[in-house]
């Protein structure tokens, strides 16, 4: 679904990515972790080329990405995002931010996408809040908003970047628990998170990124319970030890590096 | 001033506010257009087109407008652009302007979160839409208080046209007063001529500015 092979990318002399090779297979949930800086967002980034690479080559559903083709705003169509800062469209009701896209680039009929924008709106649990404002709503509705715009597109696979890291940390949970629905569901998801107890949970797969090469892969059991690595461990240490708020941090079962 | 002087002198008046509104709208128009077609251009990706657009836009905002005017109407006819006074001073006053209006429409659109590019390109959106649907309805919130100071002044810089021959408002009134010296009367009813009109602009201004303010960009 999601074949990344050697990919390479700078910002000036500044390295971002160093060789990354990453296969993400339909209805596979990936979880990408590591420190800010390590390149994480900026590879999610490169998927749906809202970033650019210097080498190696991105593939997603056999087509390749690149950000100069013709294709790339069809290819978009096909592969949702969810921003940390949500990006909701400040001047669109909720259900109208849900609807831009089905009617104004998949060019659907109004009303059967108004029925399906609110019909996305109730899974996320905000069929009630359908004509609220972005700025009416808070953060964790918000992004539920934005996951319902991403889910409208009907895409093959969803691209979360730190989805749930501009919120207070009550608002967190909501979140997570309709992107564990999606995940239960089948849906192919790539996840940026900080979000460990979710990452144990949900993912398929973890990919410990370091100074832009992913540094350990495995499941979520190996590589949160268990590291090999010894940078690994010390992240996990930091982020375990700073992030207490984490409900699911302490429920034991995998025995986080204490 | 005398009662039987204002009812002489209102309907000639009044006549010159017809053109005066015609110039500041048709330039307002116009210039709307080229500024945006500026602001654009100046936001090429292109280098060497954003480069010969800033150096316009800073030489014809480093020009007094009375001098743009004075070009268009004397100048351009040399080389064989041939105007009426009154298309020289829409067309003057509009292209000067079109540069303070891509200005303002630059900063408008400068000012919306790039976030939001992110996001209309993650769903599929191309880059017109993406400008129409996205962008420009939230950069008008942001450049339109600037703006409609620009379409009161506008509207106040229609009076220089009465210097190339426009009977506009003030050139009318000129006109009467250098034919009976009534200057209290005559440029009393000019200066509320151009109140009656910028008062109510500037109204309009907040309301629309209330308007477009109903959703807040964070």
């Amino acid at each position: 679904m999601i074949e990344i092979k050697d990919v390479h990318k700078s910002f000036g002399a500044v390295r971002v990515l160093k060789g990354i090779t990453l296969n993400v297979r339909q209805g596979e949930v990936v979880c990408l972790i590591g420190a800010s800086g390590s390149g994480k967002s900026t590879l999610l980034r490169c998927i749906n080329a809202l970033e650019s690479y210097d080498s190696g080559e991105i593939r997603l559903l056999d087509q390749l990405v690149e950000q100069r083709c013709r294709q790339i705003n069809q290819l978009r169509t096909q592969v949702g995002m969810v921003f940390q800062r949500f990006n909701l469209f400040p001047h669109r009701t909720a259900v109208e931010n849900v609807m831009e896209g089905p009617v104004h680039v998949k060019r659907e009929p109004l009303d059967q996408a108004r029925r399906d924008a609110i019909e996305l709106l109730r899974k996320v649990g905000l069929g009630e809040r359908a004509h609220a404002y972005p700025h009416q709503l808070s953060g964790g509705q918000q992004q539920r908003v934005a996951i319902a715009r991403s889910l409208a597109m009907k895409p093959k696979a969803i691209l979360f970047d730190e989805p749930t890291s501009a919120l207070d940390p009550e608002l967190v949970g909501e979140v997570l628990s309709v992107m564990r629905t999606l995940a239960r569901e089948g849906m192919t998801m790539l996840v940026v998170t900080h979000e460990m107890g979710f990452a144990r949970e949900v993912a398929d797969r973890v990919c410990f990124l370091h100074a832009g090469s992913i540094i350990e892969e495995g499941s979520a059991k190996e590589v949160l319970g268990c590291p090999r690595e010894a940078r690994t461990k010390e992240f996990l240490r930091h982020v375990l030890t700073h992030r207490v708020e984490d409900p699911l941090a302490d429920n034991g079962g995998t025995g986080a590096v204490a | 001033m005398r009662w039987s002087d204002i009812v002489e002198f209102v309907p000639i008046l009044l006549q010159g506010a017809g053109m005066s509104v015609l110039i500041t709208v048709s330039c307002l128009v116009l210039s709307t257009a080229l500024g945006l077609v500026w602001a654009l251009l100046k936001m090429s990706r292109h280098a060497p087109v954003r480069r010969v657009v800033t150096t316009l836009i800073n030489v014809v905002r480093g020009l007094p407008m009375i001098v743009i005017l004075f070009y268009v109407y004397f100048v351009f006819p040399d080389i064989h652009l041939q105007m009426n006074a009154v298309e020289a001073s829409i067309v003057g006053l509009a292209f000067g302007y079109s540069t303070y209006v891509a200005e303002i429409i630059r900063s408008g659109i400068e000012s919306v979160d790039p976030g939001q590019y992110e996001a209309a390109q993650s769903i599929g959106m191309g880059k017109i839409k993406t400008m129409t649907r996205v962008i420009l309805p939230q950069a008008i919130k942001v450049a339109l208080p600037p703006f409609s100071n620009t379409l009161v002044s506008m509207l106040k810089d229609s009076s220089l046209a009465s210097t190339i021959t426009v009977s506009e408002m003030t050139r009318q009134g000129s006109l009467i007063a250098a034919a009976t010296f009534q200057n209290l009367t005559v440029y009393t009813l000019v200066a509320i001529g151009y109140l009656a009109m910028s008062l109510p602009l500037m109204g309009l201004t907040r309301q629309l500015e209330r308007r477009f303010g109903k959703h807040r960009v964070k």
